[in-house]
């Protein structure tokens, strides 16, 4: 798979560490919102067939973590973030 | 031409009354059947199942023609004593993971929770054959996991005597032993020289279609539906019950609801608004052309990921790592393939010299501690039986076992008590690997 970096254009999948589910960079706050939601946010996942929004870690390149829309029953890569770029609109969302 | 025998069987049976279909089902196989049958041109093997119309409704409904479904389905009805049982498969019986795995069998894992159910799992092959009339081929034909650091010799030394306490057997080779069995093995490989191995060998291969068929024909010839191309698509639940399926057949009732469909577990269970502690990955599996016997039992190389056996047909099946991200697309990429390469290539270097004839993958139900689920829901009548990543296979007997337990008792069988949901809450983590919430490290 080639991964289309934003900054640094095509690369191979293989320079990339795959963490999993973008939903890992909206950990709730620990303090606030419970046991079981955080359970929920590190331990279970929507596992789709089709659309995925998912985040690796450049680290055989320039260190960034991008989110990338890839199709989990084709592995077609329809869309490369920054997850900087995300968590900023994220932000400004909330 | 057996195709077209199985047509013409299939309908003359259409026309025979009840009694004489059943009896058909009831046909043993035995040596002496084989050159009885030899000797009449082989006229009178029947169908090894029927191929049912669905019933509206059923005591039990089984998600998931493969090993797990169908071996679930048969102990039900064998072992518990339990009828009106249905087996629903979107495909062909067996196309799924049990028909794609490297075929191993072992009973070599270090925690408490897995040990014991692993062990029943291996004592249960060892008396597969009788249990269901069939030849699934098991073979114990040992396996070695090989030791190139003194780390990793404390490690499988630990490993071992674990699992002697828990009525398994495991035996540490030295350098010497194990190059008396492969004296082919790069033992002095500069950065990965073979120090030794953890042998168990009651360990071995199975012939997997073979152990779907067995327990299709099993379960069949005890009156369960097994019906194919009967895809779930939705599940009817009302005041916290399930009512029974949505199915591509239609609707089909159930008092209980087992679903045990490994890489689809997540989109399955979604019907029933569950989020599981699941990711579904692909692992890829090779075979080489026939070889001359090389290879008589079970290796894994212990430096890198990469395991092989030899088929009785001759060739090599040989596998390694997980592609790393989500995916339902039963094929890899290319990347897996030059790793696994490269392992074999470390371990055994003539392994360069043989041709690769066919790679194939199958979408792994990866958990959050690497570790199954046997357990029931929230919602009452529906059981889940799932999270069995990369080594589900070996499972198998148990994990039908263990499932029919709980289906029909609702309490858990005593080697699958750590098999919860609620574990990852309650911090009960079975992890083998010690890698936390990362299904692509397990
Ligand atoms: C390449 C590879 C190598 C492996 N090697 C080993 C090994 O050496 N040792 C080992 O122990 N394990 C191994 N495994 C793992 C093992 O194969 C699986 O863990 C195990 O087969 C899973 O259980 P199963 O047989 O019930 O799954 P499957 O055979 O996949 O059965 C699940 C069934 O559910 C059906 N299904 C899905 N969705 C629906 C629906 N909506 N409605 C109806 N039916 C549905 C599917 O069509 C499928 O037939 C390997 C797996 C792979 C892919």
């Amino acid at each position: 798979m080639i991964i289309n970096h934003p900054i640094l254009g095509p690369r191979d999948a293989q320079e990339f560490v795959y963490l999993g589910d973008a939903s890992l960079m909206n950990r709730p706050d620990t303090m606030t919102a419970g046991i079981e939601a955080f359970h929920d946010w590190l331990y279970t996942r929507d596992n789709p067939a089709g659309l995925h929004r998912e985040l690796w870690y450049h680290e055989q390149g320039d260190r960034s973590w991008l989110v990338v829309t890839r199709n989990t029953l084709t592995h077609e890569i329809t869309q490369v973030e920054l997850a900087r770029d995300v968590a900023l609109a994220l932000r400004r969302s909330k | 031409m057996m195709a077209e025998m199985g047509l013409v069987a299939a309908r003359e049976r259409a026309t025979l009354p009840g009694t004489m279909r059943q009896r058909m089902h009831h046909m043993r196989y035995s040596g002496f059947r084989v050159i009885a049958e030899a000797l009449r041109g082989h006229k009178g093997w029947t169908p090894a199942w029927r191929d049912p119309v669905p019933q509206a409704a059923y005591d039990y409904v089984i998600v998931g023609g493969g090993g797990h479904g169908l071996a679930t389905a048969h102990y039900l009805a064998k072992e518990f004593g339990q009828a009106r049982i249905a087996v629903l498969e979107k495909g062909y019986l067996g196309g799924g993971n049990v028909g794609r795995n490297t075929t191993i069998i072992r009973s070599n894992y270090l925690l408490d929770g897995n040990q014991p159910f692993y062990e029943f799992s291996l004592k249960l092959w060892e008396g597969l054959e009788q249990d269901f009339n069939y030849n699934a081929m098991v073979s114990q034909r040992g396996i070695i996991n090989l030791i190139h650091t003194d780390g990793q010799r404390d490690a499988y030394t630990r490993r071992g005597n674990a699992m002697m306490m828990h009525g398994a057997d495991a035996e540490l080779l030295n350098r010497d032993q194990v190059r008396a069995m492969y004296p082919f093995l790069n033992f002095d490989n500069a950065r990965f020289p073979i120090k030794g191995a953890l042998m168990q060998r009651r360990g071995g291969t199975v012939r997997h279609d073979a152990v779907a068929w067995g327990y299709a024909r099993g379960a069949d010839s005890r009156g369960v539906d097994l019906i194919q191309n009967c895809e779930v698509t939705g599940m009817r639940i009302e005041n916290g019950r399930i009512l029974g399926v949505e199915t591509s057949r239609g609707f089909i009732g159930a008092k209980k609801v087992g679903v045990a469909v490994a890489g689809s577990s997540s989109r399955v269970m979604a019907h029933a608004g569950m989020r599981l502690p699941i990711e579904s990955h692909v692992l890829q599996a090779f075979v080489s052309e026939g070889l001359k016997p090389v290879i008589d039992g079970v290796m894994t190389f212990g430096a890198g990921h990469f395991y092989v056996s030899q088929s009785d047909k001759g060739g090599l099946v040989f596998g390694g790592d997980i592609d790393g991200y989500n995916s339902y697309a039963q094929r890899g990429n290319l990347p897996v393939i030059e790793d696994v390469a490269e392992g074999g290539m470390a371990l055994m270097p003539m392994i360069g010299r043989a041709r690769l004839l066919r790679a194939w993958g199958g979408i792994m139900d990866m958990s959050m501690d690497g570790s199954p689920i046997i357990d029931k829901t929230h919602i009452d009548g529906l059981y889940f039986n799932g999270g069995w990543c990369y080594g589900g296979f070996k499972a198998t007997p148990a994990s039908g076992w263990c499932f029919a337990h709980l289906l029909a008792r609702d309490v858990p069988h005593p080697t699958a008590t750590a098999y919860r949901f609620d574990r990852f809450l309650k911090g009960r983590m079975i992890d083998e690997k010690g890698q936390g919430a990362q299904p692509n490290l397990h």
